[in-house]
C-alpha cells in the first residue's frame, strides 16, 4: 500500500513537473524587481511593463513591488535567480550594493537588464541597462531656465529627491551644471522631499521661511514635490507659475503634473519617460535571437513648458497632448 | 532659590526644558546669522492664516502627538509597544480613500459616497486592528512588539491593495479641509487639541487612568484587586488603534491622497520616541500623558529646526540622534543623581559658609 502510494506520488510529480516544464517552453519568463509605486510615475512604468510582458505576447511576468526597500529588493532578485527565471529586470533602489547579487544571477546563467536608474558596479556584472539619464534632465531644465530668464538674476530653491536615488543625484548633477555657467544664478538652498508630497510641502513650508521674498525660482524634482511646494506656497499667498511671481520646474511630467502645467501653474515639467518596457522588450528579443544588442540604451526624455512660453528645449502644452498621452 | 527647586523637581520639568533647549538653538542660528533672535518664535497672520516656524511644529507634530497618547496607554498597560502604528495610518488611508473615490479610480473630484462614510469607515477599520493587536496581547499572551509586527507589515500592505497598488486623489475642498486650514487655523492643530483635550478628561474624570497604571504596574495583582487586567490592556489597543486612524486621517488629507507606501512612514518609531522623551519608562506602569505629547513636539521641533538651519538632508539624521542622544542622557537617572549631588555639594557650602 505504501509503496503504491509512493509510486503514485511520484508519478504526479513527475506529470505537474513535465506540465510546468511545457508552460515555460511557451512563455519566457521575466522578473521585474520594481522600486515601489511612490509616485505616478512608477506606477504608469509598472502598467507599461504588465502591459508589454503579457501572456499574449509570450512572456510571463513576474513582478515584484519592492516598496523602496533596498533589502526586499535583492532578496526579490535572489528569489528570481532560484526561480530560474530567464530573465531578470531590475529598477535598482539604490545605486550602491549590487555585485554580489548580480554574480549570483552571472554563475546562474541568468541575463540581468538593468532599467531605468543608474548603478555603481562594473558593466561586465550585467548584459545590458535601458534608461533615461537623469543628467540630460537636469541640463534640459537649466537650459529652459536660462532661455526663460534671458540673462535675469535667479535665487533659487531645490527641492531635491530621496537622498542617494540616481535620479535626484543626476537631476541636481546635471542642473548644478548648468547653474555654475550663469553668475547672475544664485542656489539658495537645497534638501530632500524624498519624492513625496508632504515632503514638498514640508520643505517648502521651511524654504518660504527662510527665504521670504528673496527666491524667485523652485526646483522640484518631482511632480508629487511640486504639488506639495503648490500648497505650501498656495498657503503663504506667494504666487507662481506663468502669471505668478515664482517659476516653478518640476521633473516626470505624470499627468497631473501636466494638468498643471497645461494651467500654467507649473512652468516647465521635463519628462522622464516612463514607458521603457517596449525597449527592454526589444533587447530581450536580439538576446533571444543571438543577435548583437545595445549594451546601453537611452530612452529619449521631452521637456514641457505651459502655454505661452516657446522654447526650443521645449514642447508648448496642449489639450492635445495632454490627451494623446498614454498615462 | 526655592521655587526654582521646586520647578525642576517637576516631573514635566526635563522634557518641557529639552524641548526650549532645541528651540533655542534657533536662537543662537538666528544672532549668528545676524537675523531677528526671535524670528523662529515669531507667529503672524498671513494671507488669512496663521504663519510661523512655531504653528509648523504644531502643525506638522500633529501626528505624531495624537499618536503618542495611545502609544503612552499600550506602553503603559502592556509594557510594550505598538509598532503597527504607522502602517495603520496608511491603511486608514487606502480605506478612507478607495471609498470616497469609488475603486479602482485614481483621480477624482468628487465623492462616491459621503465624507463621513469614508472617515467613518477608515476609523473603523483602525479600531478592528487594535482590536486584533490587542486581543493577541491581552488574550494569547504575546508579546507587544511581535503580535504588533503582524500588521506593521500587513497593514500598509492592505492599504495599497484596496487602492489597487495606486496613488487616489481625492481632490474635493471639503476632505482637503482636515488637513489644511479652517478659517485661520491649521486643522491638525485643532484635531490634535481635541484628542488631546478628550485623552486628559477621560484619564483625568473616571479612574481609567489609575486601572490602566495598576494594570502595568502588577497584572496579576490587579487582577486580583478585581480589575479585568485583560480587557484594560484591550481597550488600550483599541484607543491605540483609534488614534492611530485619526492620526492617519490627518496625514492623508493633507496629501488630499492614499499615498500608502509613504503616510506614516516610520511614525511609529516618533510614536515611541515621544513617549521615552516625555520621561515616561518603556517597561509600562506609572505613565505622564502630557509628557509624551511634548515629547511628539519636541521631536518635529528637531526636525523643524534642521529644515530651518539648512542643514543638508544627507547629514540630518546624525544631527538628530545627537539631539536625541543629548535629550535622553539629561533625563536618565544617573545624570540626574549627578545633578542633586552637584546642588546639594553645593548647598553644603553655603550652609558651612553661614555657620
Amino acid at each position: 500500500m505504501k509503496k503504491k502510494l509512493a509510486l503514485l506520488t511520484m508519478m504526479a510529480a513527475a506529470v505537474s513537473m513535465s506540465a510546468f516544464a511545457v508552460q515555460a517552453d511557451e512563455l519566457t519568463t521575466i522578473g521585474y524587481a520594481q522600486v515601489g509605486h511612490e509616485s505616478d510615475w512608477r506606477t504608469a512604468n509598472t502598467q507599461n511593463y504588465q502591459d508589454v510582458f503579457s501572456e499574449e505576447n509570450g512572456y510571463e511576468l513576474s513582478f515584484v513591488d519592492c516598496d523602496n526597500d533596498n533589502a526586499a529588493q535583492l532578496e526579490a532578485v535572489r528569489t528570481f535567480i532560484n526561480q530560474e527565471l530567464d530573465y531578470i529586470v531590475i529598477a535598482p533602489i539604490q545605486s550602491a550594493g549590487w555585485d554580489t547579487v548580480l554574480q549570483e544571477a552571472q554563475d546562474a546563467g541568468i541575463p540581468v537588464i538593468i532599467a531605468d536608474r543608474e548603478i555603481e558596479a562594473d558593466a561586465s556584472l550585467y548584459d545590458a541597462w535601458v534608461g533615461t539619464n537623469t543628467t540630460n534632465e537636469g541640463i534640459t531644465a537649466g537650459n529652459w531656465l536660462a532661455e526663460y530668464l534671458d540673462g535675469a538674476e535667479a535665487n533659487i530653491l531645490v527641492i531635491e529627491g530621496s537622498v542617494g536615488a540616481s535620479a535626484a543625484l543626476g537631476r541636481t548633477a546635471g542642473f548644478n551644471q548648468v547653474a555654475e555657467e550663469h553668475e547672475e544664478w544664485k542656489i539658495l538652498d537645497s534638501q530632500s522631499g524624498d519624492f513625496t508630497q508632504d515632503g514638498g510641502q514640508a520643505v517648502m513650508e521651511s524654504f518660504i521661511k527662510s527665504y521670504e521674498g528673496q527666491f524667485n525660482v523652485v526646483v522640484c524634482q518631482n511632480d508629487n514635490e511640486a504639488y506639495g511646494a503648490m500648497d505650501a506656497m498656495d498657503a503663504a499667498g506667494i504666487t507662481y507659475g506663468v502669471d505668478g511671481d515664482v517659476i516653478l520646474i518640476s521633473y516626470d511630467a505624470t499627468h497631473d503634473g501636466l494638468q498643471y502645467t497645461l494651467d500654467g501653474k507649473i512652468n516647465c515639467n521635463v519628462e522622464c519617460n516612463p514607458i521603457q518596457a517596449e525597449t527592454v522588450k526589444g533587447v530581450i528579443e536580439k538576446m533571444a535571437a543571438g543577435e548583437e544588442y545595445e549594451e546601453t540604451t537611452l530612452v529619449e526624455d521631452q521637456a514641457f513648458v505651459a502655454p505661452g512660453i516657446e522654447s526650443e528645449y521645449a514642447v508648448t502644452m496642449t489639450q492635445e497632448i495632454l490627451d494623446g498621452r498614454a498615462y | 532659590m526655592n521655587s526654582l527647586k521646586k520647578l525642576t523637581k517637576k516631573q514635566l520639568f526635563l522634557p518641557i526644558f529639552s524641548m526650549i533647549l532645541v528651540m533655542l538653538i534657533n536662537v543662537i542660528y538666528d544672532i549668528a546669522c545676524g537675523q531677528a533672535p526671535l524670528s523662529f518664535f515669531t507667529i503672524t497672520i498671513k494671507n488669512g492664516v496663521l504663519y510661523g516656524r512655531l504653528i509648523d511644529i504644531l502643525n506638522r507634530g500633529s501626528e505624531a502627538a495624537i499618536l503618542s497618547i495611545g502609544m503612552t496607554l499600550v506602553v503603559s498597560s502592556s509594557a510594550g509597544t505598538d509598532i503597527s502604528v504607522g502602517s495603520v495610518m496608511s491603511l486608514y488611508g487606502g480605506m478612507c480613500c478607495m471609498l470616497l473615490a469609488g475603486y479602482g479610480n485614481v483621480n477624482v473630484s468628487e465623492y462616491a459616497v459621503p465624507l463621513i462614510v469614508g472617515i467613518g469607515a477608515g476609523l473603523l477599520v483602525t479600531c478592528v486592528c487594535g482590536l486584533f493587536n490587542g486581543f493577541l496581547v491581552a488574550y494569547l499572551n504575546i508579546q507587544p512588539m511581535v503580535a504588533t509586527l503582524i500588521l506593521w507589515s500587513a497593514g500598509r500592505a492592505i492599504g495599497l491593495l484596496l487602492c489597487n497598488s495606486q496613488i487616489v486623489y481625492v481632490r474635493v475642498p471639503s476632505f482637503q479641509h482636515i488637513g489644511s486650514y479652517i478659517g485661520f487655523m491649521p486643522t491638525p492643530i485643532i484635531v490634535a487639541a481635541i484628542c488631546i483635550v478628550v485623552a486628559t478628561l477621560v484619564l483625568r474624570m473616571t479612574a481609567l487612568g489609575t486601572y490602566i497604571q495598576s494594570v502595568g504596574i502588577n497584572k496579576k495583582a490587579s487582577r486580583i484587586a478585581g480589575f479585568n487586567s485583560a480587557k484594560i490592556i484591550l481597550m488600550c489597543y483599541v484607543i491605540c488603534g483609534l488614534c492611530a486612524g485619526l492620526a492617519g486621517m490627518v496625514a492623508t488629507s493633507r496629501i488630499y491622497s492614499a499615498d500608502t507606501n509613504n503616510i506614516g512612514l516610520n511614525m511609529e518609531l516618533d510614536a515611541i520616541l515621544a513617549v521615552a522623551l516625555g520621561g515616561n519608562s518603556l517597561g509600562g506602569g506609572k505613565f505622564n500623558l502630557a509628557g509624551s505629547i511634548i515629547g511628539a513636539y519636541t521631536i518635529q521641533a528637531i526636525d523643524t529646526t534642521l529644515l530651518a538651519l539648512g542643514v543638508s538632508t544627507a547629514q540630518s539624521p546624525v544631527f538628530k540622534a545627537i539631539v536625541v542622544i543629548l535629550i535622553v542622557v539629561i533625563q536618565s537617572q544617573p545624570a540626574k543623581d549627578f545633578f542633586k549631588k552637584l546642588t546639594s555639594k553645593k548647598n553644603a557650602v553655603k550652609e558651612a559658609a553661614q555657620a
